[in-house]
């Protein structure tokens, strides 16, 4: 029994009948083709598949698509307007957070949950928040200077903004 | 990895809920925040026929204070508590939902969810074993409260019938002089713990005048160590005291042996961890804010 579901995705609505047990992240890949998130372990151990549920980090292998019905998902495609890539994804490339880069769309959208509501995070609070999130190459720690630089790049702007008011 | 194919079923309400349940019989289970029983789908462990979501319904998941309790929706998650004033009144309970799993988790597992589903290793059976706590449900014939003691029976095992539902938890204030701590210890932050241990304790000056103990992932359900609480009450509290509480939670400890390690492992781990709990616990009932965090190996 197929059930309709619309899910914003990255502000485009994805409209499309869904047997109830797939999962968000075949819905993104399969349904909607965007292959940006990844399938990591498939047993919500490892964070790959981590996807923003209206807003919050969420494990897109955890979630069925028809519970994501008439939300927002915002997936790594979603980060960057146009050619301007997202102060993360900038931070990522500058700091080497990354080297085979399966786990950076997870690291991405997780590292996103965290600076929403802490926009100034510690060392250990940037650990703390990524600690469902499992890379085996960098060790974590460009990871951490990552989401660090793209913390201060987004405070600039912030006061950037503030001042051309 | 999918699921066996099933019937999904949206509520509207938990009595709606109800209805469907009633209905669907033995083949229909409910959905909450699905941290559990997704994997469980995924690897065929758990088969059921129908579904019955509850995340589309309004109005459970809330965090509020009332008449000296905090009653918590069924759906609240993990996060919401985590995040909540309201909820750090009681810094036990603050403990437990910033240590769950990880964030992506804490957003969505609910901890109507997590006490329902009875997991021994589940980490708010055993906060809540050590506070005044009572679980509301609701079923065909109407609603109903049941003692948290009452309501977990065994392990994945509850007092619920068939076609009751979790409406809400209710958690009595602790009395002034109060400080509890919760510390898990975890191989990782997505896993279950290895072990842990909730303690409350209400203190005067360094009297202790009440205790509650208890020990996760170390039984088949939370359990509840009266004998490390009688080492404390009514006693003023001291390397010996502690040592005599570690003593006696070790061994109402009833660990299964597995990867996470040997039974003896874990009697000792669960003793060091009840002892370091006394410590914070007391330093909270004098009023010291301290930040807990659970312990990684």
């Amino acid at each position: 029994m197929q059930k309709n579901v619309t899910i914003d995705i990255n502000g485009q609505p994805h409209r499309q009948a869904v047997e109830p047990r797939l999962l968000l992240v075949h819905f993104l890949r399969e349904v909607a083709g965007l292959t940006g998130t990844h399938i990591g372990c498939e047993t919500s151990l490892c964070g790959a598949c981590t996807v923003l549920l209206d807003g919050r980090a969420v494990k897109s292998c955890t979630v069925l698509a028809v519970q994501a019905d008439g939300r927002s998902v915002t997936t790594v495609e979603g980060l960057a307007q146009g050619d301007k890539l997202h102060a993360l994804q900038e931070g990522f490339w500058e700091e080497h957070g990354l080297q085979c880069g399966f786990c950076t769309p997870g690291m991405l959208m997780c590292s996103h949950d965290l600076l929403a509501n802490h926009p100034t995070p510690t060392s250990a609070d940037i650990r703390e928040a990524i600690n469902g999130n499992v890379c085996r190459c960098t060790g974590y720690q460009n990871i951490v200077n990552a989401v660090k630089n793209a913390s201060r790049k987004m405070a600039k702007r912030v006061s950037a903004r503030a001042g051309a008011r | 990895m999918y699921p066996r194919a099933f019937h999904y079923h949206r509520a509207g309400s938990l009595k709606e809920a109800v209805t469907m349940l009633s209905q669907l019989g033995e083949e229909g289970k409910l959905l909450a925040g699905g941290q559990s029983l997704i994997p469980l789908m995924k690897l065929r462990f758990a088969n059921p026929k129908h579904l019955v979501d509850l995340n589309f319904v309004p109005g459970i998941s809330y965090i509020k204070e009332d008449k000296g309790s905090l009653r918590f929706g069924a759906l609240t998650r993990h996060a919401e508590v985590e995040y909540s004033a309201t909820a750090a009144k009681i810094p036990i309970i603050h403990d437990c939902a910033a240590g769950i799993a990880d964030v992506q988790v804490r957003n969505r597992g609910t901890i109507g969810g997590s006490i329902a589903e009875a997991d021994p290793s589940g980490d708010w059976a055993t906060v809540l074993s050590t506070l005044d706590t009572t679980i509301r449900c609701l079923g065909r014939k109407g609603e109903r409260t049941i003692p948290l003691s009452k309501f977990i029976t065994d392990a994945y095992t509850t007092a619920l019938g068939p076609e009751e539902i979790v409406s809400e938890i209710i958690v009595k204030n602790p009395p002034k002089g109060s400080g509890g701590a919760y510390l898990a210890f975890k191989r990782s932050a997505p896993v279950y713990p290895t072990a842990s241990a909730a303690v409350q304790l209400r203190m005067e000056g360094d009297v202790c005048e009440d205790a509650a103990i208890a020990l996760g992932c170390v039984g088949l359900t939370a359990i509840k160590a009266s004998q490390a609480e009688s080492a404390l009450r009514g006693q003023k509290i001291s390397e010996t005291t502690m040592n005599a509480a570690a003593e006696a939670a070790r061994a109402a400890a009833d660990p299964q042996p597995d990867m996470r390690g040997s039974a003896e492992y874990k009697r000792m781990l669960v003793g060091a961890l009840v002892k370091r709990a006394i410590e914070l616990a007391i330093r909270r009932a004098r009023g010291e804010q301290v930040e807990v965090s659970h312990l990684y190996a």
